[in-house]
């Protein structure tokens, strides 16, 4: 697996994730990510070559599957004026943000 | 909101079954609404020891348990849970009322719809009390996450109740709920069900609609019951589990009488034991309550097997890669833009993004999107994401191979009693190892229970985790009942 994780390697994955770190947090993320990583690189003893992923485990049996998908028809969803009033600012049919381009 | 409790205090109380609950009620001896306003009156005196409660919801609660009486002045035929007084862990979302899954980046938000789970609780009688406090976003293992503060261990109240469902667990251990939802990633029902000395249910994968759930890693994340007793968590199964339209991942498998599936005595059932569960790391006071439980088993007339799952060791590494990439890509949706925590200081979008993030999510949910983020990034996929979702499916074949040879398994829940709160609050690899017996379950979609199983010697409760293949909650349910009525 990877080699150690780097000061820099967080602050790209920092902003990948829209996360702003102070110099602190980065140096406490540093370490912490790097110990998280040294273990779980126990992964690499095992052979998995031919082992198809699982990302859902209701291809393992039928047991467990879902369900058919339900008919595709309009429904109604929840109303606007439920929804709009949990923004932190919206005019009642559009969320206000800050600007996007400064010109 | 928390004051300090009194050194050595203990606050357990075991709350009425709900056939006796029930049982009063139908007969008009106890009024719902009594019931539930000598709950609130418990709740309002300890949970500022205890901070199980984030908020409560008296008026819907009042309004259905008057329901309930009107329903018995009439002599109209009851629903299962009929005045019931039940609490909910608040990452599961109630209409109107506060959810805050423990962070501050929902701050204000108030959703507009039921959770399935809770509204199905609702619909068979059930008294929603309010909402109980949880690791944040349901990430960790102590309750210590919260960013409002830890629960405290009823049992014990300078201990931590486990997590993430710790107000669940401790709700119930100390009579401030008969009966309470929480929700599964890891084992976030079943430890903090250990911790508190309760039982705490693991449904499979799909068996109860996660609609409504504020989700953490999607293809793990479960919800359960906590109940003081098998029969009843089991019979909240039975409420809460079904297909749902709203949750394309629900089993349209149907939804068995558990409690009564319960009764059906364990004897004759063949019982794994695997020794990769009992090794290095164990407690030995926890290890010979197991094994007291074990024996307990066996002169109920179970047939006990041992069985190999050899690749358990992979399991906390293979959980924390593939619940941390879920986690990556499930909590972008909180931005600041929709709902919830917006920072006040922000000239351009981009910016308002970040400090709502930085300013609304604490710690370990950093490190968990930043390790999420960086497992799934260009040049890492392959050998952290990808390795692990292979991994996974050796774990979960390595179960159903143990599932052809055995009805249940039997383990530890956790490899020891509750700890002091902040005695593993600094080194989250050591907080991550407590989820050691019970992440692989999760990764394989199986079922299992956390049924009490003695106390050490410092009068900590142990719990056993009792597991079953897929939609086989019956048979876990009537191990669980074995041991459970081998300690009385």
């Amino acid at each position: 697996m990877p080699a150690k994780v780097t000061e820099k390697d967080v602050e790209r994955v920092a902003e990948l994730a829209h996360l702003e770190l102070t110099p602190d947090e980065t140096g406490r993320m540093l370490r912490d990510l790097n110990a998280i990583l040294d273990y779980v690189a126990e992964l690499s003893e095992l052979d998995t070559a031919g082992v198809a992923p699982l990302a859902q485990v209701s291809e393992l049996s039928e047991a467990a599957g879902p369900s058919a998908p339900r008919p595709d028809k309009l429904e109604t969803s929840l109303k606007r004026d439920a929804v709009m009033p949990q923004a932190p600012e919206s005019d009642g049919a559009f969320f206000k943000v800050p600007k996007v381009i400064d010109r | 909101m928390a004051s300090e409790p009194k050194t050595g205090e203990r606050y357990v109380a075991t709350p009425q079954t709900f056939a006796a609950l029930r049982a009063e009620i139908a007969a008009g001896r106890t009024k719902a609404c009594d019931l539930a306003a000598s709950y609130y009156q418990r709740i309002e005196k300890i949970n500022p020891q205890l901070n199980a409660y984030l908020s409560l919801s008296k008026d819907r609660a009042l309004a259905q348990a008057e329901r309930i009486d009107a329903m018995v002045a009439k002599g109209d035929p009851l629903p299962p849970l009929a005045g019931i007084p039940v609490g909910i862990k608040d990452v599961l979302v109630m209409r109107g009322a506060p959810a805050t899954a423990g962070s501050r980046i929902l701050q204000g938000y108030q959703p507009p719809y039921d959770c399935t789970a809770v509204a199905r609780l609702e619909a068979a009688g059930a008294v929603l009390l309010g909402k109980l406090n949880c690791d944040e976003f349901a990430m960790g293992s102590s309750n210590e996450n919260s960013a409002f503060g830890p629960v405290r261990n009823p049992v014990d109240p300078e201990r931590v109740p486990g997590g993430s469902s710790g107000g669940s667990a401790a709700a119930v251990a100390a009579n401030l709920a008969v009966a309470t939802l929480g929700t599964d990633t890891g084992g976030s029902v079943r430890q903090p069900a250990s911790f508190c000395g309760v039982v705490g249910v693991l449904p499979t994968y799909g068996r109860v609609s996660r609609y409504g759930l504020i989700a953490f890693a999607s293809s793990l994340d479960r919800i359960g019951p906590f109940a003081a007793n098998v029969r009843d968590a089991a019979a909240m199964l039975s409420v809460i589990a079904g297909h749902d339209p709203k949750d394309a991942t629900s089993s349209p498998a149907p939804v068995p009488d558990y409690a009564a599936e319960s009764d059906q005595p364990a004897a004759g059932l063949r019982i794994g034991v695997p020794a990769e569960y009992f090794g290095d790391g164990l407690d030995p006071e926890v290890g010979a309550a197991i094994e007291r439980g074990i024996t307990a088993l066996q002169a109920a007339g179970c047939q006990l097997k041992p069985v190999s799952l050899p690749h358990t060791r992979y399991a906390v590494p293979t959980y924390y890669l593939v619940a941390t990439a879920e986690a990556s890509a499930n909590l972008a949706r909180f931005d600041g833009v929709r709902y919830g925590y917006r920072s006040p200081s922000s000239a351009t979008l981009s910016d308002m993004y970040s400090h709502s993030r930085d300013e609304g999510f604490g710690a370990e949910v950093k490190r968990r999107i930043l390790l999420g983020t960086y497992a799934l990034s260009a040049g890492y996929y392959d050998a952290y994401y990808m390795k692990a979702q292979q991994v996974r499916r050796i774990l979960a074949e390595e179960f159903l191979r143990a599932f052809a040879e055995v009805d249940a398994i039997v383990t530890p829940t956790s490899p020891f009693p509750a700890f002091k709160i902040g005695e593993k609050a600094d080194d989250p690899l050591a907080m991550y190892l407590a989820d050691i017996y019970t992440v692989t379950a999760s990764l394989a979609g199986i079922c299992g229970v956390s049924v009490p199983c003695g106390v050490t010697s410092a009068g900590l409760p142990v719990g056993m985790q009792v597991l079953a293949s897929h939609l086989r909650e019956s048979t876990a349910f009537r191990v669980a009942r074995a041991v459970e009525e081998a300690q009385s």
